[in-house]
């Protein structure tokens, strides 16, 4: 079956500490790709500047005059005033909608438009409406949420709802550098030493097992989310945005994978192949985040 | 500043009762209050065992109150559609049960808390990862909150940034477990078994864990994981994934932590004196024993500096009891200390 889609895609926002040079290269190609909507922005670490906000904001009228519906990202964890004054200046811009990636944003906001994002931990019906209340346009719902639970926030509520459909998982954030560290420098004296991996450094069990990422102050999973299986559904219980997580390699042909799935019921490209490990759909089962449980 | 429960001005002490025996030991060591949860997921020790049945929470109460203690109740993790009436009913009960304060986390559930009952105090729990002056003034100005509990994560000098600019006074965590991660915002209990602190109220649930022993070796798995992995002569700690030994670049280390406690004994003067409110000591799921020696020494260190200043020697006897309940017998300051990081 084939239809015209309902459902939107998003490329989230490189968490991985690219230069210039590489970003501007991805978002090059980003613009051209079916993609609709693209959240830029640094949202692990304060210290990266390689982009400041009128870098993003340049690149941002770049992509809007591509046709593409910008979003602002904002820093996940605001711990000094600098943090906080970057933020506000984030948030005082009108141009463009901001992704609130914590509640200070949405405070400092003050009821222009936002979407709330998953650190938000936005879980129920109540909590949605609250910021709907507030400005907020669109949820990204925590990532833990089961096919279930994101179905009972569609029924509960009018709101419209993003899941992270494609991607490494973000499942933690510290003060503490965990890329320095490993290298045995303190965070202050980090060196940058994250932009040395593209798609951050893998941390694997004494098994060998391949089992997260570490990107600077964030872990990731090391598997991807894959739910390209489940566009279709995902499209019929009414989720009007699938979040696409970069990595640094094949994003086109992901991107390219995606859409056709959501367009085309029984076009289900294998895209496995094309991560960076392997790929894991637990939660949307129901189960532990890093289980693949087959269609 | 915290109203101290003799009437004078100063630091309050917060202790952990994850039961009754516990909470008798927070009061009888110099408590000025306990915190509690009931026994379901609405609470982030939703432990096998832990908590408080009605009969001993009534119990519990009498003997706080008799005392002059206050009790908190923790209400701090985050609902779902299909379970939201036993956090809404969590709060119903705090109420009735005339609770000091309640220790929120989610904002559906704050907004029901302070839509329904205007004159119940709420304290913002850490779990909702308040660390800055803007994200503590949202939740004032909506839910009329009367302190925050911020994140394991500033440093003394970033704490003394947000209780000075926070529209409402501040709580930090004095001793415990170390949280490396962000509170409210680590899911890599849940990545691993499906349960989070978060939805299920328990980081590392204890049905995951297995030990195994091998010819050479202690296993520690979490999910079939392997956490860690110890000889006959190391001490083996329960397995979390932030405290666990793992490779990175053909590296074995405690990658992200190592099994740690926090220790902020010798820094209470400086947190008095940045303007934190109130000290909380972690614990729900330890002993009454820890409870009892931990308190103890914290009433004793914070009633010395309310005199004057603390003496070296009870603090070096203090320390060495302190470590003792800590992992690994080993402290830290944690993010407070810049180094840290």
């Amino acid at each position: 079956m084939s239809r015209s889609p309902s459902v939107k895609l998003a490329i989230g926002p490189v968490t991985y500490f690219w230069t210039r040079a590489k970003l501007i290269d991805f978002y090059q190609q980003i613009a051209t790709s079916p993609a609709e909507i693209i959240y830029l922005g640094e949202t692990v670490c304060a210290k990266r500047r390689e982009m400041r906000l009128p870098d993003w904001l340049g690149l941002a009228k770049n992509l809007a005059a591509a046709g593409k519906d910008v979003v602002l990202s904002t820093l996940g964890l605001i711990e000094s005033r600098a943090d906080l004054r970057e933020l506000e200046r984030v948030c005082e811009q009108q141009d463009f909608c901001i992704e609130a990636n914590d509640v200070a944003a949405v405070q400092a906001r003050s009821g222009a438009d936002f979407i709330a994002g998953a650190g938000l931990n936005i879980y129920n019906p109540r909590s949605l409406s609250l910021l709907a209340g507030l400005g907020m346009q669109r949820c990204v719902l925590p990532y833990e949420l089961s096919a279930g639970a994101v179905q009972a926030l569609i029924e509960a509520s009018k709101i419209a709802i993003e899941i992270l459909a494609f991607g490494r998982i973000p499942l933690a954030h510290s003060a503490r550098c965990f890329s320095a560290r490993n290298r045995q420098r303190s965070k202050d004296d980090c060196g940058f030493c994250c932009a040395d991996f593209a798609d951050g450094e893998l941390l694997k069990t004494q098994e060998q097992e391949e089992f997260l990422v570490i990107n600077g102050t964030q872990v990731q999973s090391a598997l991807s989310i894959n739910l390209i299986s489940d566009v279709w559904t995902l499209q019929q219980m009414g989720v009007s945005v699938l979040r696409l997580n970069p990595q640094s390699e094949n994003m086109a042909q992901i991107i390219a994978a995606f859409d056709a799935a959501r367009t085309q019921s029984d076009d289900i490209r294998d895209i496995d192949e094309l991560l960076p490990v392997a790929a894991c759909n637990g939660y949307w089962q129901a189960s532990a985040g890093m289980k693949y449980i087959p269609k | 500043m915290a109203v101290y429960c003799h009437g004078v001005s100063f630091m309050e002490l917060v202790c952990p009762a994850g039961s009754l025996a516990s909470l008798k030991a927070a009061v009888d060591n110099g408590a000025d209050a306990v915190y509690l949860g009931f026994r379901d997921a609405s609470n982030a020790r939703h432990f096998p065992g832990l908590n408080f049945s009605d009969a001993d929470l009534s119990r519990g109460i009498d003997y706080a109150r008799a005392a002059q203690v206050k009790v908190y109740f923790a209400i701090n993790t985050y609902p779902q559609a299909d379970n939201w009436k036993v956090w809404t009913s969590a709060v119903d009960r705090a109420y009735a049960l005339q609770a000091d304060a309640v220790i929120i986390a989610d904002m559906g559930v704050l907004d029901y808390a302070s839509e329904r009952y205007p004159d119940l105090r709420l304290h913002l729990s850490v779990q909702a990862s308040a660390t800055n002056p803007q994200a503590i003034a949202f939740y004032t100005d909506r839910f009329s909150i009367k302190r925050v509990v911020l994140p394991r994560v500033l440093s003394f000098a970033q704490v003394a940034q947000v209780a000075e600019a926070s529209p409402v006074p501040v709580e930090v965590f004095g001793f415990g477990s170390l949280c490396v991660m962000v509170e409210g915002r680590c899911w890599l209990s849940s990545y691993v078994t499906g349960q989070s602190p978060n939805s299920y109220g328990a980081c590392s649930p204890a049905e995951f864990v297995e030990w195994k022993s091998t010819e050479t070796h202690t296993e520690a798995r979490l999910n079939n994981v392997l956490v860690d992995r110890y000889k006959a002569d190391e001490n083996a700690a329960y397995p979390t994934i932030c405290k666990g030994r793992f490779t990175v670049n053909d590296k074995l280390s405690y990658a992200l932590e190592q099994p740690v406690s926090l220790n902020t004994l010798s820094e209470i003067p400086k947190l008095i004196e940045i303007g934190v409110a109130a000290i909380k000591l972690e614990g729900r799921q330890r002993s009454p024993l820890y409870v009892a020696q931990v308190c103890q020494v914290f009433r004793q260190a914070i009633d010395a500096l309310r005199v004057g200043k603390l003496d070296p020697l009870s603090e070096k006897k203090h320390q060495a009891l302190l470590s003792s309940h800590s992992e690994g017998a080993q402290t830290t300051l944690g993010a407070y200390d810049r180094v840290w990081r």
